[in-house]
């Protein structure tokens, strides 16, 4: 954990350079129909107590039954975290009161998890990758819903979530800036929405982070951490880091000690501040759910899952640059969801690669951000771009022209190949059209000849004015060359 | 092993159950008397041996991933001393 230390990641304090170091639990909703240990559904958003079955209201009785989608989901997502499979795990009660867990007791797993270590490769804007240790991965049930804001004196809950499975998904200390937490998140959640396992909608509450931030002198031990609860965006992550670590700073600067704890963040007043005092609540008493036996499988299961993972991100990314010649950077960008990259290969395909990727990132993703809309609510498909890079590449149509065009399918929809002819948008080879615009424009214009002959950049000049006359649809570089020959330059 | 007082009182607060100074001692005893009987069993060499999970070696039954359960809101929260809108009412909890 003494890695070399990043000047740039340090942070000034009034007495010298501090580094940050983040660890993360990240809670991820398990991608499945029912509850982990009940037949009840985990839709989002239905009626009050309406997605509850005897078991998650905990009556008496009532016995825990595991859904194994919800195993195979947790071993397909250790697989994509490259971790160890642990063919024999465990269930342990975890022992807290609260209104929302009536069963008095969390079932999760504490000595043996279903997935040990692993590693995520992360890669930072500067385009620098840093490597995140997983400590582990464990199965667990989400508690139910309390709504503090109904009544003056009473709480409301809800018990639809209760039950639901979550993936607790933890990483060691490895992280050391608040950057560096954004962008792991980032890809841990690509990497969920690519196996299919969680669909990281962090609104919804179904991928949450729980951050522990500790500061030191680069190269001293670690300090003392503070644990900030169920951050529920990115951004947050990255604020409620840089403002905890300053707070941190601040009480150590000033001769103080860090208390462990745990603490919220208020993006509203930008500040974290400590939570009830739960010392005594952190006794949860630990042992194995009798109602459950070991959870056991073959390695014959495990090897089958492996089989059959979708690509993942790293190894498209790979593929996407080996294959189509793209930058890292421009691969990086479309490999972030799956639909973005499965459009680009189908706007690639059989084409030039970097062309393709192009007119993806630039045009159709600038133009889908301003509009806020999905890759899956573009209203140019794949197979309408890829006519346009067709027309760019034999010479149909000019670039220029081409977003023109881009323009035109986007509202009005269309064969991009039969809105060239109708539209007379076709680019003008043949050199006597050409010709004669340009011997148009010089002798309309003998003392800019004049100018031209002193000071050759003013061809760009001439090339404008050809364009104007051509409606913009004379190949550039045919003007440029009878430009050139015919002023002598 | 064997629990003192204030362990006594703690256990009791963690499972939420009230307990006054009187009945204190005699609650350790019972529990010091239960721990006594249990510790018997450090008697016994278990090195080596794997915890038995089931008396019967037999693998955990599990479900297929569908919907068989749920819509029943009336029965979930028919025992509840307060409810509304099917929601349960308790005393406002506030972190």
């Amino acid at each position: 954990m003494n890695a070399p230390v990043d000047p740039k990641k340090l942070i000034k304090g009034a007495t010298g350079d501090w580094e940050v170091v983040i660890g993360m639990e990240i809670h991820a909703q398990v991608t499945s129909k029912s509850k982990l240990f009940s037949g009840a559904s985990t839709a989002f958003g239905g009626e009050p107590n309406a997605h509850v079955s005897l078991v998650d209201a905990a009556m008496p009785g009532m016995l825990p039954v595991i859904n194994e989608e919800c195993v195979r989901q947790a071993v397909r997502t250790g697989l994509g975290l490259k971790a160890e499979i642990n063919l024999r795990s465990v269930f342990d009660r975890k022992n807290y009161f609260y209104p929302d867990l009536p069963q008095g007791y969390q079932i999760s797993q504490y000595k043996s998890p279903i997935v040990g270590e692993g590693e995520v490769l992360v890669d930072m804007p500067d385009g620098s990758q840093i490597t995140v240790g997983i400590e582990r991965l464990h199965l667990e049930q989400d508690a139910g819903k309390s709504l503090h804001d109904q009544h003056p004196t009473m709480s409301f809950v809800d018990l639809n979530r209760s039950g639901v499975a979550l993936m607790e998904i933890v990483s060691k200390p490895d992280l050391r800036s608040a950057e560096e937490a954004k962008a792991y998140v980032t890809k841990l959640r690509t990497i969920l929405r690519y196996l299919g396992t969680c669909d990281g909608d962090m609104e919804k509450g179904n991928l949450r982070a729980d951050v522990n931030v500790s500061v030191r002198r680069p190269g001293d031990p670690f300090g003392t951490r503070c644990e900030i609860k169920n951050v529920n965006s990115i951004r947050f992550i990255g604020q409620a880091v840089e403002t905890e670590a300053r707070r941190q700073i601040g009480i150590i600067e000033d001769g103080g000690t860090i208390v462990q704890e745990t603490r919220l963040f208020d993006p509203g007043k930008g500040e974290t501040r400590s939570m009830r005092s739960k010392e005594e609540a952190h006794d949860y008493r630990y042992f194995p759910d009798p109602d459950l036996l070991p959870l056991e499988f073959d390695q014959a299961y495990v090897d089958d899952l492996a089989a059959h993972l979708p690509e993942l991100p790293d190894a498209k990314k790979a593929r996407f640059i080996a294959e189509y010649g793209l930058s890292p950077y421009d691969a990086g960008v479309l490999v972030a969801e799956r639909e973005q990259a499965d459009y680009f290969e189908a706007v690639a395909k059989g084409r030039d690669g970097k062309a393709a990727a192009n007119w993806v990132i630039n045009e159709l993703f600038g133009r889908l951000n301003k509009e806020g809309l999905d890759i899956g609510a573009s209203p140019v498909s794949a197979a309408q771009l890829g006519a346009i890079v067709d027309l760019i590449g034999e010479g149909t149509i000019s670039g220029k022209i081409a977003k023109d065009l881009f323009e035109i399918v986007w509202t009005e929809g269309g064969d991009p190949r039969a809105l060239v002819e109708t539209r007379g948008m076709k680019q003008v080879t043949d050199t006597g059209a050409i010709e004669k615009a340009v011997d148009e424009v010089i002798a309309a214009n003998p003392d800019k000849v004049q100018q031209a002959l002193a000071k050759p950049t003013m061809l760009g000049w001439f090339v404008g004015q050809v364009m104007k006359q051509t409606g913009g649809k004379a190949n550039p570089q045919a003007v440029n060359d009878l430009l050139k020959s015919k002023l002598g330059i | 092993m064997s629990v003192d007082q204030a362990t006594v009182r703690r256990i009791a607060h963690l499972a939420r159950i009230a307990v006054t100074d009187a009945e204190v001692p005699h609650l350790q005893n019972e529990l010091n008397a239960i721990l006594a009987f249990v510790e018997q069993l450090d008697e016994v060499n278990v090195d080596g041996i794997e915890p038995m999970t089931s008396v019967t070696p037999m693998a955990m039954k599990k479900r297929q991933d569908e919907i068989t359960d749920g819509a029943l809101a009336d029965k979930v929260t028919g025992n509840a001393p307060a409810t509304e809108d099917h929601f349960f009412i308790v005393p406002k909890v506030v972190e």
